[in-house]
């Protein structure tokens, strides 16, 4: 028992990190293997795997549905993204200052993003239904025109962008908040003797101070929304058609409603490289800025 | 005489500047809370309609004109408890965040003292790439190694799963926590002959305790929101509540406060959860990048 212990005490950096490390590897590692595995069959659930080579990877390359959810994807992140981040600097700056039931806000700010998804979704959709859906009846009462929202084509994206912008603004709010609080009110009250207005000061001293908290919360909402699926999932299931189906929801449709799993990993693969390329392409802007 | 009277107009001047410059701060502030005010109307404007909903009968759900005063019903609660097995769902949902995070503190905990102590920041960057890639990349490779051992739609599927989902979060939330025990405590016990897994346990765990609370909480929160997974891999004897609602819409005319209900009902965990640890939420949906 001793000897044991006095084994474990010698060896604690590799045992200690064992069982997560040995969970890592059966859990995501060998799955990432198996899929470049799977995209060299072609093998349908149930089915014999056959063994085709790269032909996955030209077929998806040829693929009309492939490109479109390329298209989606990119469109979608591309901008709920910017959104966010312009709406998060402003939510941020509003909110970085004393008013009465300020930690009340803050909380309630929390609560789209804790929430669970299929439960948004879900609310968010009877917000959308054309006919009945409360966010017609704002649009009337505004004057405006009524709109079809996620049951038209073109404006399918847009609204789920609309969806993704209200639950994860607040995130990109309470990263650059963090970032604002710990700017140095010396700053602020130098550049005021100097008669810098609150809108250089925000310019020329705010945003540079935070500048690496916006990087960090570009790359977290980045990474995430290339691969956004219960809202998507439970609003659209990438409809009108495949107007808004990402590579994430058609990759789930190939795998699980067509059982196609060889070409569904290729998919997986591309989607996989696609997002930690973008992820490690920001953290290099992090490392610059 | 003149002297005097510019001197006077001046001073007018001047007071009427300061009080031209408070009524633009008053306005200005005006104009501030409304935009605070603006902006939490919005947060919160789907959860305040998902409970009218929830509380309306289906003839005013499906009203041309959004009725916003009515008698509240809870005719849709018991409709949703009685009829579609709700309990039971929520029990699988519970048995599957308190397993999965278990699993993740006995896992975790260890490899984030050890990140902490000896630096180990390789395994920390491979636990983050876990978190950012893509989780249905595993989903295909899980499903068909789970269908050859029978494993579908059984606790220990989802468990397994679900803890790819708690750990990463318990380990980046515990790092920064370990990093803060001073390390004279544990020096300390070894001194009085304690063993390292005694200092972890008896020394750094009891010091952690509000990390570990925090870090459970969020792993727990994060499994029940959890959707992917389970709609793969649960079948009707483990469906978790975001499943079964899911379902609920799939099949033909839609009951509006069915669903309300349904919502409700898988939030509210969530909120009071969220309202005990608050101060955590951002650290750990950003996986430490911003402290609590």
């Amino acid at each position: 028992m001793k000897s044991f212990s006095a084994f474990v005490d010698k060896n604690a950096r590799f045992i200690f990190p064992l069982p997560a490390v040995l969970a890592i590897l059966v859990l995501i590692v060998a799955p990432v293997v198996t899929n470049f595995v799977l995209s060299l069959y072609d093998y349908f659930v149930g089915g014999r795997p056959v063994y085709i080579g790269l032909e996955n990877y030209q077929r998806a390359f040829g693929d009309a549905r492939v490109w479109n959810g390329i298209r989606n994807t990119f469109y979608f992140t591309f901008t709920a993204v910017p959104l966010q981040l312009v709406l998060g600097i402003a939510i941020a700056t509003l909110f970085n200052r004393d008013f009465p039931g300020k930690g009340i806000a803050r909380t309630v700010i929390l609560l789209p993003m804790v929430a669970t998804p299929v439960a948004i979704a879900l609310i968010w959709a009877l917000m959308f239904n054309p006919s009945l859906g409360v966010l017609n009846y704002f649009l009337e009462s505004l004057g405006l025109p009524r709109s079809l929202w996620v049951a038209q084509s073109n404006l399918a994206i847009p609204s789920l962008v609309l969806v993704d912008t209200w639950q994860w603004s607040p995130m990109i709010a309470l990263i650059l908040l963090a970032a604002m609080q710990s700017v140095p009110a010396e700053h602020y009250e130098a550049a005021r003797i100097d008669g810098a207005s609150g809108w250089q000061s925000f310019w020329h001293i705010t945003i540079p101070s935070i500048r690496s908290a916006i990087v960090v919360a570009l790359i977290l909402r980045a990474v995430d929304a290339l691969k956004t699926f219960d809202i998507i999932y439970v609003i659209t299931e990438g409809g009108p058609g495949i107007a808004s189906e990402t590579l994430n929801v058609l990759a789930f449709k190939t795998g699980f409603q067509f059982f196609h799993a060889g070409y569904a990993a290729t998919l997986l693969i591309f989607l996989m490289f696609t997002v930690l390329g973008i992820a490690i392409l920001l953290n290099v802007i992090r490392r610059r800025v | 005489m003149s002297a005097l009277a510019s001197q006077a107009s001046q001073r007018e001047s001047a007071a009427q500047a300061r009080a031209r410059a408070q009524r633009l701060k008053l306005l200005k502030n005006i104009g501030i809370a409304a935009l605070i005010v603006l902006t939490l109307a919005i947060m919160l404007f789907p959860f305040y309609w998902m409970i009218l909903t929830s509380l309306r009968s289906q003839v005013d759900n499906v009203s041309r004109v959004p009725v916003w005063f009515f008698t509240p019903t809870w005719e849709n609660y018991q409709n949703v408890i009685a009829r579609n097995n709700f309990l039971e769902f929520t029990w699988n949902s519970f048995v599957i965040a308190a397993l999965s995070t278990g699993f993740g503190l006995v896992l975790g905990l260890p490899a984030a003292y050890s990140i902490a102590r000896f630096k180990q920041e390789g395994l920390a960057l491979a636990i983050l790439v876990a978190r950012l890639t893509p989780y249905i990349t595993y989903l295909v490779p899980w499903y068909l190694a789970f269908r050859s051992l029978g494993l579908i739609d059984t606790y220990v599927a989802l468990t397994l799963t679900h803890l790819i989902v708690g750990m990463p979060l318990i380990v980046w939330i515990m790092i920064s926590f370990f990093e803060n025990v001073p390390q004279d405590l544990e020096e300390a016990a070894f001194v009085d002959g304690a063993t390292r897994i005694g200092a972890f346990m008896r020394v750094i765990l009891p010091l952690s305790m509000p990390g570990i609370v925090a870090a459970s909480i969020l792993a727990f929160i994060f499994s029940w929101n959890q959707f992917l997974f389970s709609l793969v891999l649960s079948g009707p004897n483990t469906r978790p509540v975001p499943v079964a609602v899911f379902n609920f819409i799939s099949y033909g005319q839609i009951d509006f406060g069915g669903l309300g209900a349904a919502a409700v009902l898988i939030t509210l965990p969530v909120i009071i959860l969220t309202l005990i640890i608050q101060r955590w939420i951002v650290t750990g949906l950003t996986m430490g990048a911003v402290k609590g």
